[in-house]
């Protein structure tokens, strides 16, 4: 058949630069911190700059907290507890959180951007992913404000106090939510501590508080790095921690609580294992292994960092994974194409190259597509190894980035004893077309929650959290509503 | 209504409302073509509103008959969304709703009152919508190896009739619940109310509801109720401030298709209360086997 | 029939499920490449020449196929950048004067053939059908598949059609038609892929345009994998061609965002991709027309054939 003349070679066509506008908002130069319903700067003047990993740029300064300023941040929330919050009626509580979340709504643009200059994550994600669930739970957190006598049988709920809430870069304005909504909801107030290199989406979210008349105090937003969550940490004033990060962090929080009645949560880390089965439908299965753990580069807590196929398709996925993964485009997070940002920091990316060492110093073949990335920024390519051992390093040990451990099982036993041969429990996935399969896994991993046939999806109604060293207690749904309350 | 703001100030006349049933996404008229006066208290004439008739009510069903499966299918965060732009609407006309309120007979803090407890109440259950499966499904732990669990699931078309004493918050009160639960309603407002009820459908068909969801019927209760009761295509019926005579009769004409017969009392204390969402949903239980 | 018989034993059809969410969401992430610029005019004039003109109505004329033809040819006046589109798709009895009127031009003529569209004619009928239209000089056959057939559980006699309609064509290429709107789920639009495939389809193609729903991307996504497996068992490259209900211009490039991504820039050439449209130049031609000039275009101008 004679080829009609046409002007382009369809093999050449590739996607242009679609660069998301920035320009109908502006950050600020500087942001203080947000105590009291004010933004203030830090007692001692100090400052330290927020980067976007893409280009290395500074985007702005940010109040360096310490412990007068953690001070001043616990008893303006405890006075607002005192004062307004606890007395306020669930149904007006919530209207405050109604109106957050569509003021986020409102903002879903400005917000998005500035997600992804300061933390790397793709736009296609901020905008698709993160912002919409921001918005969403607190929409749904605010309806349960004057509901909480349905939520809890047989017992009265009331609020515990002030809680001090510290959360990481990977999810920042999400992590907001998750920690925010219920807190308030519950009748609580709040005391945050956003990561160090993520912390612009915080201080708008205190904009928005701001806009939404949140009386003050019930919302403060303390900047700065790990001495001042650790300062926070300690605060005598506080009834009530929530931490989301890395289990090292969290069992050393554990430990400075212990002899405090203060209630504690953790959301650690995880090392999940995606199980595929022979008779799984194998292309939406590798498009789950891309969702599980290349997905916001890898740093996700849940991520699917473990593959376990069956042996007799192990072939078959791994070549439509190899396939699959060369369409990834790694780059400018603010390019709506953009599948795979940057690595949120230069320790995080070092991290990640020192583990891709450490793996074929272990005797690990590693697989790394050829997709080009840009000069600047941080950057890894993702990356799987085959020919691991369940005793390698990169088998255990959670690395946070773009990089898939591939075993190979045989039988379903053998793929749960895999699974759950880990001190981490957050998450796991299993792929089969066979439904008693499905709930014979789903309840044989270890693990607070499983995908099946999906994975990574989220919802304010559905409880996360983990088993084991994963950390305790859960966030969404009415089983998150429990560590924000106290019962009689 | 000529009552509110209709008189001539300034050398410029009033435009008129004319009243209007929403059904279907579209504002019309009795396809009888009847019409009843409304009267203030006082007897002053305040204008008309549509007499439905049972035609009415049969075109009713069949738009909230259309719209029931994508309805039922929206999800329950969307339903929440809509909710509360319900509320949002409302709170926008809240003095325009005072004033028709004191316009057919309620003193100035009645009506204040009122329209702020219908906001309010719609606030309240879009807050329920993606909740309430929380509250009342369950996973059963059946002592075989079965996973089994149980789903609410929306009855379908749900007639309600207003009672007449909350011009306002009798209707709302009745249809919140029912459209959380995933249903679609035709409601029945009568005597003053209606010019309330008619009002409202200006604030609904403004909130993103998808034609259909809510049909607001006005005229006269006994003409209707009975249409109401023996319709085949309806699944329950909600009705307020009924007499015993009526009630025993709608429980009669209910058997025909087992429609699920509720009669409530006018009472503001019962108005939050996501049972009335329960009343309206069925249960579903499935089994599925865990194993190899 | 003892030749269906074999024809089924030589079918190798595994199990292959399909999860329709999974697919869904694939569609939809793919949906979010963004095209702007010169890869959106370049993906333009690529989907342009990749169209399969149609007119396909009872009330066909030699003039209205004829007048199908020029535009096909001349697209819009005034721009001597566009390309031709692939080509013209008839009824076997316009064949003829769909060859005159593209005669000199490098535009295939295409017939839709087997009792098209619903395939409900003994399989004698649509072998003569197909026969006349390559006589008529059709260079390629879209035919139908028995949708019957296949929902019976039937595949043998499904795949033993094909086979013979592909013997009839003689060097006219083939097209099957899965009529993906009847087929009810996913894992049946695979099954039916790879047995077309395997009954020696040059292309398979998703639907005869003439019922709701036709070319949805979540058929398109299904028939690509399949066609991706293929290749990877049998080394050859079959084509794909979706029909109908593709409304515009963001609906054309996303295929060939799912055909790039799916499958590889290997098969982003006429040879291996057609659009089946009657409608649908004109709205490309309209965005070509508003990267040129920076303005907003409307059908006033633009030639309605």
């Amino acid at each position: 058949m004679t080829e009609t003349s046409i002007s382009t070679k369809g093999s050449n066509w590739g996607y242009a630069p679609s660069p998301e506008s920035a320009d109908h908002f502006k950050l600020k130069d500087q942001y203080g911190l947000f105590i009291g319903g004010k933004f203030v700067p830090a007692g001692s003047g100090k400052r330290f700059a927020t980067i976007n990993p893409a280009n290395e740029k500074t985007l702005a300064q940010i109040a360096d907290a310490g412990e007068k300023d953690v001070d001043k941040a616990v008893k303006a929330a405890r006075i607002a507890y005192e004062k307004v919050w606890r007395k306020m009626p669930g149904r007006e509580r919530g209207k405050y959180l109604y109106r957050i979340a569509r003021i986020i709504q409102e903002r879903a643009r400005e917000l998005a951007v500035v997600e992804s200059m300061d933390g790397g994550k793709p736009i296609r994600e901020s905008r698709d992913v993160d912002i919409p669930l921001a918005a969403a739970h607190f929409f749904y957190h605010a309806g349960w404000a004057d509901k909480l006598g349905y939520a809890f049988p047989g017992r009265s709920a009331n609020p515990i106090g002030v809680a001090g809430q510290i959360i990481p870069w990977n999810f920042p304005l999400l992590m907001v939510a998750w920690k925010v909504a219920p807190a308030l909801a519950c009748g609580n107030t709040v005391v945050l501590k956003p990561a160090e290199t993520t912390p612009l989406t915080a201080l708008l979210f205190a904009e928005i508080c701001q806009e939404a008349g949140l009386p003050d105090g019930v919302f403060n937003c303390i900047t700065g790095a790990g001495s001042t969550g650790a300062a926070l940490v300690n605060h005598p004033g506080l009834d009530k921690v929530a931490f989301t990060g890395s289990t090292d962090v969290g069992k050393a929080i554990q430990k400075s609580l212990a002899g405090r009645s203060t209630k504690l949560t953790l959301e650690l880390g995880g090392k999940a294992a995606n199980i595929i089965f022979e008779d799984a439908a194998i292309d939406q299965a590798v498009e789950g292994i891309i969702n599980g753990i290349f997905f916001n580069q890898g740093h996700v807590c849940c991520a699917g960092s473990r593959l376990l196929v069956q042996e007799s398709v192990e072939q078959e996925v791994v070549e439509k994974l190899k396939a699959r993964m060369e369409h990834l485009i790694v780059g400018d997070p603010l390019d709506k194409n953009t599948d795979i940002g940057a690595i949120n920091s230069k320790a995080q990316c070092e991290r990640i190259r020192d583990y891709l060492k450490v793996g074929q110093d272990e005797g690990a073949e590693l697989f790394q597509t050829k997709c080009s990335v840009p000069e600047k920024g941080y950057w890894v390519r993702p990356s799987f190894f085959t020919k691991v051992a369940q005793s390698h390093r990169i088998v255990q040990e959670e690395i946070f980035g773009p990089v898939l451990a591939i075993q190979s099982f045989r039988t379903l036993d053998e793929a749960l004893e895999k699974a759950n041969n880990t001190p981490y429990g957050l998450s796991g996935g299993v792929w089969t077309d066979k439904g008693a399969k499905i709930f014979k896994v789903t309840r044989g991993i270890k693990a607070g929650v499983i995908w099946a046939n999906t994975f990574n999806k989220f919802d304010p109604s559905s409880p996360f959290g983990g088993y084991k060293e994963s950390g305790y207690g859960r966030e969404g749904g009415r089983h998150g509503l429990r560590p924000y309350v106290e019962l009689s | 209504m000529s009552g509110i703001g209709g008189n001539m100030k300034s050398g410029r006349l009033d435009v008129l409302k004319t009243y209007k049933m929403l059904i279907g996404g579209s504002f019309v008229r009795s396809e009888s073509g009847r019409a009843l006066d409304v009267n203030a208290p006082g007897g002053k004439w305040l204008g008309h509103v549509c007499r439905a008739s049972r035609k009415d009510f049969r075109n009713a069903v069949v738009a909230a008959r259309k719209a029931a499966s994508g309805w039922a299918n929206t999800t329950a965060y969307l339903k929440g969304q809509i909710l509360y732009r319900a509320a949002e609407m409302l709170e926008g006309r809240a003095s325009n709703f005072r004033e028709v309120l004191q316009s057919i007979g309620l003193s100035p803090a009645a009506a204040k009152t009122e329209v702020a407890q219908a906001i309010d109440l719609l606030v309240y259950y879009a807050g329920w919508a993606d909740k309430y499966l929380q509250v009342f499904g369950s996973v059963n732990p059946v002592s075989s190896p079965y996973f089994n669990f149980s789903v609410t699931e929306p009855m379908g078309v749900v007639a309600y009739v207003a009672g007449e004493k909350r011009p306002l918050l009798d209707l709302v009160s009745g249809i919140a619940p029912i459209v959380a639960g995933g249903n679609t309603v035709i409601t029945l407002s009568t005597g003053r109310a209606a010019v309330a009820a008619m009002e409202l459908g200006e604030v609904l068909a403004t909130s993103d509801f998808p034609h259909g969801v809510i049909n607001l019927l006005c005229g006269l209760r006994d003409e209707l109720v009975g249409q109401m009761a023996t319709h085949m295509d309806v699944n329950a019926l909600v009705t307020q401030g009924a007499d015993a005579r009526e009630s025993a009769a709608s429980r009669e004409a209910c058997a025909l298709n087992l429609k699920r017969f509720f009669p409530r009392e006018a009472n503001s204390k019962g108005d939050e209360d996501p049972y009335r969402i329960l009343d309206t949903v069925e249960i579903k239980t499935t089994w599925h086997p865990v194993g190899g | 029939m003892s030749s269906s018989l074999a024809i089924s034993t030589k079918l190798n059809l595994q199990g292959h499920p399909v999860d329709e969410v999974g697919i869904r969401e694939r569609v939809a992430r793919l949906a979010t490449r963004s095209i702007k610029k010169a890869s959106k005019v370049e993906g333009l004039k690529l989907a342009l020449s990749m169209v399969d003109l149609t007119t396909l109505e009872g009330a066909d004329t030699p003039g209205k196929v004829r007048q199908l033809c020029t535009k096909a040819i001349h697209l819009h006046s005034g721009r001597k950048d566009l390309p031709m589109v692939a080509a013209v798709c008839v009824y076997p009895t316009m064949v003829r004067i769909a060859r005159e009127a593209l005669q000199g031009t490098p535009i295939q003529v295409a017939a839709v053939a087997t009792a098209f569209p619903s395939g409900m004619n003994p399989l004698s009928v649509k072998l003569e059908d197909t026969r006349y239209a390559v006589a008529e000089g059709a260079h390629e056959i879209d035919m139908v598949i028995s949708r019957g057939d296949f929902l019976r559980g039937d595949y043998g006699r499904v795949a033993d059609e094909i086979e013979q309609v592909k013997e009839a064509c003689g060097k006219a290429h083939l097209k099957v038609i899965l009529e993906t709107g009847e087929l009810g789920t996913l894992d049946r639009v695979r099954l039916a892929s790879d047995i077309a495939m395997q009954s020696g389809a040059d292309f398979i193609k998703t639907s005869t345009g003439k019922i709701q729903p036709a070319a949805t991307p979540e058929v398109v996504l299904v028939m690509l994998q399949a066609i991706s497996d293929f290749y990877r068992k049998t080394g050859k490259r079959i084509g794909m061609k979706p029909a109908g209900g593709i409304a515009n211009a963001k609906a054309a490039l996303n295929l060939l965002i799912m055909v790039r991504e799916v499958l590889g820039p290997a098969w982003l050439t006429p040879s291996l991709f057609r659009i089946g449209a009657s409608k649908l130049p004109n709205d490309m031609l309209m965005q070509l027309e508003k990267e040129r000039t920076g303005v907003y275009q409307g059908l006033d101008y633009f030639s309605n054939d």
